[in-house]
């Protein structure tokens, strides 16, 4: 049975995650069918048809769609899942909130967050934040799965030319409503797929010196990270948390400013190519991952190192 | 409004794990316990609520071992009104867990469901939408913020492209994110009084529900470990080795 991927868009474009998401479902099953539910998102719908894994895209539109609610996405992927042997999404926000009520619809024990496919029933997947790994082995004969997005490389985005059938709308449901959403626009590169994160932790110490990290973080080309001490603070916005219960990074830097390195913050960034840390507590966990630590007062340290930068010919973009 | 809150009783966020040698799980003998600290947010919410007047009754409940109790005698400590207990066993899945609190919601009938929005032993982040889903609720997942208005909530989420606020009608369910409050302190006059709030004992076998599990943990291992790194004495040295050496700028 082939496989229903849930693409992740915009009701514009597809969010990326859904080409990383496209990879781990074409790892379970070659045969990988997507379902794109929004309002007027047929140029998305026509994106993911382009994709060379997906085999059939299933477009289901409607007035309702438009804000991604889950109560309003489950039914349709309920109604479909008869003809798949998996449901595949990626575990950020929007898989989180919606695959658990599928599951729950289907009788499906899910498998959360999984970062390798070991065979079309068995997941690795992290726990306790990532400080041990359980190979998972699934029972049910409908497997729903999130995918770490940051575990599977994104697959090709051109080349593929798959059929788009139209699926019919399910009804509304009006016990939720959307009312706004607040996107923090910026123009630097996404946290989760950024090459280079820049972090600062409560060692900042205001929302203002976080201006010493957007002046490095530009001149690297780099995303702005922020540790949960750093949001709960206020010095900036959720939109920026990596950890546990925050965002998942990977880039080949990650830069720790201020940030002592809680069980909670190495689960989003240890598996970074690079780490380095600055941190003026010699002692600061953050340490024991860190391939270059330097032990230093950040707020002499970030000058000196956006002077160093300065002084260089080229910057890798 | 009556407010139903789950609560789980976890290896303490502080505790550095330590995976046991034949990889069937992680060392929780002699460990330090705690409540999952989101549900102490959904705790502190519900009798924040309660206090605002726009509650009558808070209600804790927890599905685990004998010892799970603690968890809700620690929410009888911070103002809960009283508890339940589902008694139970070894490690549920998140889908068993719904279908014993969707039990307790048809015998208990609250407007509102709280619980945190993911637990910090296995980081599954289900059970809130699967209990929803199977008593078609609205959900409210990641709450960050609530407004309690007559028979709705409003509540902001927290997603990854930044918040989203949406409206829902009530019975609902919201799970709770660790921005939403600041949970309060048990004093110990409350500790002393919340030995005395009831707590009811359920046995899970008398719910009539099927919690037999669908997965299996074929092993538990430590991941790989990261090298050691080095110190560098300055920040020139420092911006020379990451251009010469590891080559990422």
């Amino acid at each position: 049975m082939a496989v229903l991927l849930i693409a992740e868009h915009n009701n514009k474009e597809l969010r990326p995650f859904t080409l990383n998401a496209a990879t781990a479902a074409s790892q379970i099953d070659s045969d990988v069918h997507a379902v794109i539910i929004g309002q007027n998102s047929a140029d998305a719908a026509k994106q993911l048809s382009e994709l060379p894994v997906v085999k059939k895209v299933l477009s289901v539109e409607g007035a309702h769609y438009e804000n991604f609610t889950a109560e309003n996405f489950a039914p349709v992927i309920v109604k479909l899942a008869e003809n798949y042997s998996h449901i595949i999404c990626s575990a950020n926000t929007f898989g989180k909130n919606l695959m658990p009520r599928i599951a729950a619809h289907l009788d499906t024990s899910q498998v959360s967050d999984i970062i390798k496919v070991i065979s079309p029933d068995t997941f690795l997947r992290p726990i306790y934040a990532g400080n041990a790994f359980a190979t998972i082995k699934s029972n049910d004969v409908k497997k729903c799965v999130t995918i770490r997005p940051t575990s599977f490389d994104p697959c090709e985005s051109t080349g593929g030319s798959a059929p788009i059938e139209k699926v019919d709308a399910s009804e509304e449901f009006s016990n939720t409503k959307f009312i706004k959403r607040e996107e923090i626009k910026s123009d630097r590169p996404e946290l989760g797929t950024a090459r280079i994160v820049v972090s600062g932790g409560r060692g900042m110490q205001s929302g203002d010196n976080f201006k010493l990290i957007t002046e490095i973080a530009d001149k690297l080309g780099a995303a702005i990270g922020a540790s949960r001490a750093a949001v709960d603070a206020g010095y900036i916005s959720n939109d920026h948390q990596v950890g546990q219960t925050g965002k998942v990074v990977v880039p080949d830097l990650y830069i720790a400013v201020g940030i002592s390195g809680a069980i909670q913050h190495l689960a989003g960034m240890k598996e970074s190519k690079v780490i380095v840390a600055i941190n003026k507590d010699g002692e600061a966990p953050i340490f024991s991952v860190a391939d270059y630590g330097l032990e230093a007062d950040l707020f002499e340290a970030l000058p000196q190192f956006m002077e160093e930068l300065n002084k260089l010919n080229t910057i890798q973009k | 409004m009556k407010i139903l809150v789950a609560v789980k009783r976890v290896i303490d966020y502080n505790v550095q794990i330590r995976v046991k040698e034949d990889g069937t799980g992680v060392v929780t003998d002699n460990v330090k316990m705690s409540t999952n600290p989101p549900d102490d947010n959904a705790i502190e919410e519900a009798v924040k609520i309660k206090e605002a007047g726009k509650a009558t009754e808070v209600v804790a409940v927890t599905v685990g071992e004998e010892k799970a109790q603690e968890t809700v005698r620690k929410a009888l400590a911070v103002g809960a009104d009283r508890g339940i207990h589902v008694k139970v066993d070894g490690v549920l899945e998140p889908l068993a867990v719904s279908k014993i609190l969707q039990k307790i919601v048809d015998k208990e009938k609250p407007d509102l469901v709280f619980m945190g929005k993911q637990a910090i032993d296995d980081d599954c982040n289900q059970t809130g939408q699967m209990l929803s889903a199977l008593l078609n609720w609205p959900q409210a997942t990641f709450a960050s913020k609530i407004d309690v208005k007559d028979n709705k909530l409003e509540v902001t989420r927290e997603i990854d492209e930044g918040l989203e606020t949406i409206e829902i009608n009530v019975p609902a369910i919201v799970t709770c994110d660790l921005r939403l409050n600041e949970p309060r302190y048990a004093s110990l006059p409350n500790i002393m009084k919340a030995k005395k709030k009831p707590i009811e004992e359920i046995a899970a076998s008398d719910l009539g529900v099927d919690v037999s599990p669908r997965l299996e943990q074929l092993k538990v291992e430590e991941p790989p470990k990261r090298k050691a790194g080095i110190k560098v004495a300055n920040v020139a040295e420092l911006v020379q080795k990451l251009k010469n050496e590891a080559k990422v700028i």
